[in-house]
């Protein structure tokens, strides 16, 4: 018996035995996918709203632009360009060097994702921020602090507080979007439920899917609380 | 607010005495059947978003043979049989095959359809051979949750199975080059072979049918309580075979070529 | 080309109009949930800012459920679920499935706004508070007059992104066989075999939406920041 349908075996629950071995690599998938994504694209949020803040002004329209394309467009429809749209060029990936990349499905998910997560916190950020009063700036600027002195002792310390809970928001709906890769024939946990399901028809497996959800959620909310108290370990009691 | 909420009750309470009045018509008079609208040439919508296909004219054919009053209901895939269980309606005619799986939660009526399989590939694929042995590491694309996917996970253990959402999908890989290969129902695969899959793709082989994966054929599926209407239906079944309408409609909307 | 575009159109075989429909199905799915979404939302968060613990715990428990569990299930459990339970008592009951779409959203609404809510009630210094009940305003004149318009301003990003993510969750009533923007651009895609057409129609309905709703919230969070010199561009 493989590690993985130990569980289903302990519980006594055929369903889970049977089909343990793939929700736990559907779990793995979920992981990667959005670890990854999650991870790159916080960065690259974080860089776009420096660049509103601090960069030349053509690029407040065209962050605009792109955050309201992402956010504004299923993340399925997106993917299903990335992947089928982008694939048709076939040739001219080979040529470049780069079809690689674009045949594998997981690598065209993870760009995807990234974009789309990217623009998310691009907007949260931006909340955030403009949320501190101008004062905060000034103050900064009248002490000498530099640009990056300023963002990074004076207004990301307060603008993360803000942006903390809207971003663990979005890291949950990222865990539930990389439900989509199953258009892509990638199983994540709710794809490899779903297939259970369609095999066995036992509703049960649901329940457990639910269950590691439910998991992975709490685990969030208490790093996230853990987080929200350190960050704001300056403030009064609230 | 509270207006909002009285009509909402309202507008439950109507739904839910209609479909009273509807349930309790154990003589079966009124008949509601489920179907998914994405699966042509047995049942599809069009763009007037009315449901038509092979299956649309031969459930309409039946229920005019039994006498009574059919409604068309649209569910998708995934919850097309909790939906029957749940008594959203009550029979399934939506290209469903009956597979050993699927009675263990649905009984199924007579079957009326049953059409080959297809093994395609891209016109540069050497051989004609689809044992498991030459397809090794291969990939090999399917639909999830039908028999096919099944069939490929079952025997071809040693290819990469890719599982697609819809055999639209699966093609679209298979003309981008993804894929070496698709197991598909013969005439899904038949429309794509004369259309998009014209200049890239041809017929492999047909793949040989293996009764426990691939059932019996295609039938309607009933709830296990409701043995009256699967008999009626499948006597109605066996009327249209004797009388030859059930050919005419075959001929109508299956075309291999 | 242009036969493609007809089949965009409005005449026999265009599913123009078919693809307009499911767009007004998509938009009133939104709209009726979200008021239901967002107040029960504020509830939750004022639960978990309480002083009793069964209210908080409750509320966290919900928010956690609620975060957690993938909406398809949700949806599953009220639109089927409810009603396996309720047909043991009164047989032939039906959810519609507009309710159970909007019930289901919803309450999944709820527990992501709710966590805004929180963030957005933390903000608020306790002085204001301090202030009003020394000013003599009750509890709930407090809360309408004082902390409300403040709080408005901090949540609304936030509460932004909840909404543009709900917009795109209504293509989860498709499996309710409620026919939105996304059930009509697959069922076309199935019927014509033009997925980047369809598709492409879709996003660019989705779009035409999150452009309205983007401008509209950048109204309203124009409004929310008067008298406030907010940090907007770049001083060197």
């Amino acid at each position: 018996m493989n590690w993985c349908e130990y569980p289903g075996s302990w519980i006594g629950s055929e369903v889970l035995q049977n089909y343990g071995c793939r929700m736990a690599s559907g779990l793995w998938v979920t992981f990667e996918l959005v670890a990854v994504s999650v991870a790159i694209g916080f960065a690259l949020a974080l860089g776009l709203s420096v660049a509103r803040l601090y960069g030349p002004r053509w690029a407040r329209p065209a962050i605009t632009g792109y955050t309201t394309f992402l956010r504004g467009t299923p993340l399925l429809c997106q993917l299903f360009l990335v992947y089928y749209g982008l694939g048709q060029f076939r040739v001219f990936w080979q040529d470049v060097g780069l079809w690689w990349f674009f045949r594998e499905p997981f690598y065209c998910a993870v760009f995807t994702f990234t974009l789309n997560t990217a623009a998310y916190q691009a907007e949260i950020l931006r909340g955030a921020i403009q949320s501190i009063p101008r004062g905060q700036f000034e103050g900064a600027l009248s002490l000498g602090l530099h640009r990056w002195a300023t963002l990074r002792l004076v207004v990301l310390p307060q603008a993360m507080i803000l942006a903390l809970r809207p971003l663990g928001n979005e890291l949950i709906v990222m865990i539930k979007s990389s439900a989509i890769v199953s258009l892509v024939t990638l199983f994540d946990l709710m794809g490899a439920t779903r297939l259970a399901f369609a095999r066995s028809f036992d509703l049960s497996i649901y329940l457990y899917a639910a269950l590691i959800y439910l998991v992975l959620v709490e685990i969030i909310r208490r790093v996230w609380d853990r987080l929200e108290l350190r960050l704001s370990r300056h403030l009064a009691l609230r | 607010m509270r207006n909002f909420v009285r009509f909402i009750a309202a507008a439950a309470l109507t739904v839910a005495g209609a479909t009273g009045a509807l349930a309790q018509a154990k003589e079966w008079k009124e008949i509601r059947i489920g179907t998914e609208g994405a699966y042509p040439p047995y049942n599809n919508l069009n763009a007037k978003k009315e449901l038509e296909g092979f299956e649309i004219d031969y459930g309409n054919l039946l229920c005019e043979k039994m006498k009574v009053k059919c409604t068309w209901v649209v569910q998708d895939w995934d919850g097309i049989i909790p939906a029957l269980q749940a008594n959203k309606y009550d029979v399934i005619f939506a290209g469903m095959n009956a597979t050993e799986e699927r009675r263990k939660q649905v009984d199924f009526t007579a079957v009326y359809s049953k059409t080959p399989i297809w093994m395609i590939g891209p016109k540069s694929t050497k051989s004609d051979d689809i044992s498991p042995a030459a397809l090794k590491g291969k990939s090999i694309g399917a639909q999830g949750s039908t028999i096919h996917a099944n069939y490929v996970e079952k025997f071809y253990k040693d290819s990469t199975a890719r599982l697609y959402p819809t055999q639209e999908e699966a093609n679209l890989d298979l003309l981008n080059g993804r894929l070496d290969y698709i197991v598909a129902d013969a005439l899904a695969l038949a429309d794509f072979l004369k259309g998009q899959g014209k200049d890239c793709c041809r017929k492999i082989a047909e793949v040989k049918r293996d009764d426990a994966i691939h059932g019996a054929g295609v039938a309607g599926a009933v709830r296990k309580s409701d043995t009256a209407l699967r008999d009626m239906i499948s006597k109605a079944i066996a009327e249209t075979m004797a009388d030859g309408s059930h050919k005419k409609l075959e001929d109508k909307w299956f075309k291999y070529e | 080309m242009f036969d493609k575009i007809a089949l965009l159109g409005f005449g026999p075989g265009g599913w123009g109009l078919a693809l307009l429909q499911g767009a007004a199905n998509t938009i009133s799915v939104a709209l009726a949930t979200l008021p239901f979404g967002l107040a029960l939302g504020l509830v939750i968060a004022l639960w978990k800012r309480s002083d009793k613990v069964v209210l908080r715990a409750a509320a966290t428990i919900y928010t956690t459920v609620f975060r957690g569990v993938p909406e398809l299930l949700t949806l599953y459990i009220i639109y089927f679920g409810i009603q396996v339970l309720l047909q043991k008592v009164w047989t032939g009951f039906s959810i519609p499935p507009f309710v159970a779409g909007m019930v289901a959203l919803g309450l999944v609404l709820a527990a992501f706004s709710s966590e805004v809510w929180v963030g957005a009630l933390n903000s608020i210094q306790r002085g204001q508070r301090e202030a009003a009940s020394a000013l003599g305003l009750s509890k709930a004149q407090a809360f309408r007059l004082v902390v409300f318009p403040q709080l408005i301003r901090v949540a609304l990003p936030g509460l932004g992104n909840n909404w543009m993510v709900l917009l795109k969750e209504t293509s989860l009533i498709s499996v309710i066989t409620l026919q939105d923007i996304m059930f009509i651009a697959t069922r076309a895609n199935v019927v014509t075999k033009e997925p980047f057409l369809f598709f492409g129609s879709a996003m660019l309905l989705y779009f035409f939406f999150s452009l309205v709703s983007a401008w509209g919230i950048g109204k309203l969070e124009q409004r929310t920041h008067r008298g406030y010199a907010a940090f907007g561009g770049a001083t060197r």
